[in-house]
């Protein structure tokens, strides 16, 4: 067994916490300047220039890319043959907690969903563990903004909708989307599995690189007909109209039930923000 | 070339603001989210005073994140506004002129603005590093218990939006959309 330390965990939280919010990963980068250079209508063309010197200003003053610096949300991949030594939930809340106060980051976490009172420290996390072959650790932070968020829906559909029916919803989810998730959005599309796997896969989509496709022929396919799909809806950056309305599609796929089709559409925006760590 | 406005915003002025027009914002700002609209909504039904002065003012949807040391303010860009529609028709009603957020408004919204002389403004979402750079000054004035979503006073210069939503009703989700697609 390897060991190690709960404390490590609660440093590189905290850290990636800070850094995940104010710096852009790349392939998000060069897929904006790409969308930018592809985009033919001269309204959404600025639009996407403000948003590349906002992603510049944001590097370079260590200021946050947008100010809803988001629940953050937790990715475990924990080695079998790994021991923590200590509380790993409490080690990630306490890297979030110290991350969110040092890094002046916003505090958008209520405490409870109806009675609604701030935990003023921006926890708890949403924790997701994997337990993997080996001796790593490996850690993902990614804030997740809820403007996207709330914008996100899932449909159990019938095994006769068929793949025509999960493209249609999920251009159904992004038409109704419209300005509200500030596009150009990256769409995490779940199918498969059951009702919580597909959101969860959804989600695990926008972890994902967006210049990465699909392992899988059928499904990297899938992915590029949705994204011509929805950029072809004509919504634009912001909503004001255009071409760039994704900046890409992400697939996760699992096994599921003879009698079922679930679909889960996560969107994210163009501060789709993540960053990994390896221990 | 841009709209320069300077707040407060009377009436005559919002009515002669169009959607699609790009506008540079100037002068004083108010920002409030979902419980501070909820709170100023319940003091006006209970005949209350407000803690700020709504007639001809600009209200911003946003919570921004804290200033470092030298900073007026952190990052400052929109919410998405609709969660706000509860609340905005009654806010018009008193003297509200000018909203700034992101994303669609409900019929009730349009309605108010349509009877009153209102505007509804866009502001980049997910620009929140670029837009606070346009606030000189922030100090909170009510609500300070809300944390990111207390009611703040902002001083802004040059603050740049465009008309969404217009007083007649034209909205630039619509019309711009149909004129890319009509472009093609």
């Amino acid at each position: 067994m390897r060991e190690i330390d709960a404390g490590r965990i609660t440093e590189v939280v905290r850290r990636l916490c800070i850094e995940a919010n104010c710096h852009l990963p790349q392939d998000m980068k060069n897929q904006i300047e790409a969308c930018r250079a592809r985009e033919g209508w001269a309204p959404a063309k600025e639009i996407l220039d403000r948003i590349v010197d906002n992603y510049r200003a944001a590097d370079s003053g260590n200021v946050p890319i947008c100010q809803d610096t988001g629940m953050a949300c937790v990715f475990l991949k924990v080695g079998q043959e790994v021991h923590v030594a200590g509380d790993i939930a409490g080690a990630v809340n306490e890297g979030v907690r110290q991350g969110y106060g040092e890094g002046y980051l916003r505090k958008s976490v209520v405490r409870d969903p109806l009675d609604r009172v701030n935990t003023g420290d921006n926890t708890p996390a949403m924790i997701y563990y994997e337990l993997v072959p080996g001796d790593r650790l490996e850690i993902t932070v990614a804030p997740k903004g809820f403007g996207s968020e709330n914008m996100s829906q899932i449909k159990m559909l019938k095994p006769s909708d068929g793949l025509q029916g999960v493209k249609d919803f999920v251009v159904k989810v992004v038409e109704e989307a419209g300005p509200n998730p500030c596009p150009p959005i990256v769409v995490g599309v779940g199918i498969g599995g059951t009702f919580d796997k597909a959101a969860y896969l959804a989600k695990r989509a926008l972890m994902r690189s967006v210049d990465s496709r699909n392992a899988v022929p059928f499904y990297a396919q899938l992915e590029e007909e949705l994204l011509e799909r929805i950029n072809a809806l004509g919504i634009g950056p912001q909503g004001f109209g255009g071409r760039t309305t994704a900046l890409a599609v992400n697939i996760e796929q699992c096994p599921t039930h003879i009698a079922g089709l679930p679909v889960a559409v996560n969107i994210n925006c163009h501060v789709t923000r993540h960053m990994t760590e390896v221990l | 070339m841009p709209v320069s406005i300077t707040t407060p915003l009377s009436r005559e002025q919002a009515r002669n603001l169009k959607a699609g027009d790009s506008c540079l914002i100037s002068g004083v700002i108010y920002t409030a989210r979902d419980t501070a609209h909820k709170r100023l909504c319940e003091l006006a039904e209970q005949g209350k005073e407000l803690p700020i002065d709504v007639k001809d003012a600009t209200i911003y949807y946003v919570g921004p994140t804290p200033a470092r040391p030298g900073q007026a303010i952190g990052s400052a860009g929109p919410t998405t506004s609709y969660r706000m529609d509860a609340y905005s028709p009654l806010l018009i009603s008193l003297g509200e002129t000018g909203m700034i957020g992101k994303g669609k408004r409900g019929p009730e919204v349009v309605a108010a603005m349509k009877e009153h002389g209102a505007v509804y403004f866009g502001a980049i979402g997910g620009c929140g590093a670029l837009l606070g750079q346009c606030v000189r000054k922030a100090e909170i004035v009510a609500y300070e218990d809300l944390g990111a979503e207390a009611i703040r006073r902002l001083e802004v210069e040059n603050f740049p939006v465009i008309v969404v939503i217009d007083s007649q009703g034209n909205n630039l989700y619509e019309t711009g959309r149909k004129a890319y697609l009509e472009s093609l």
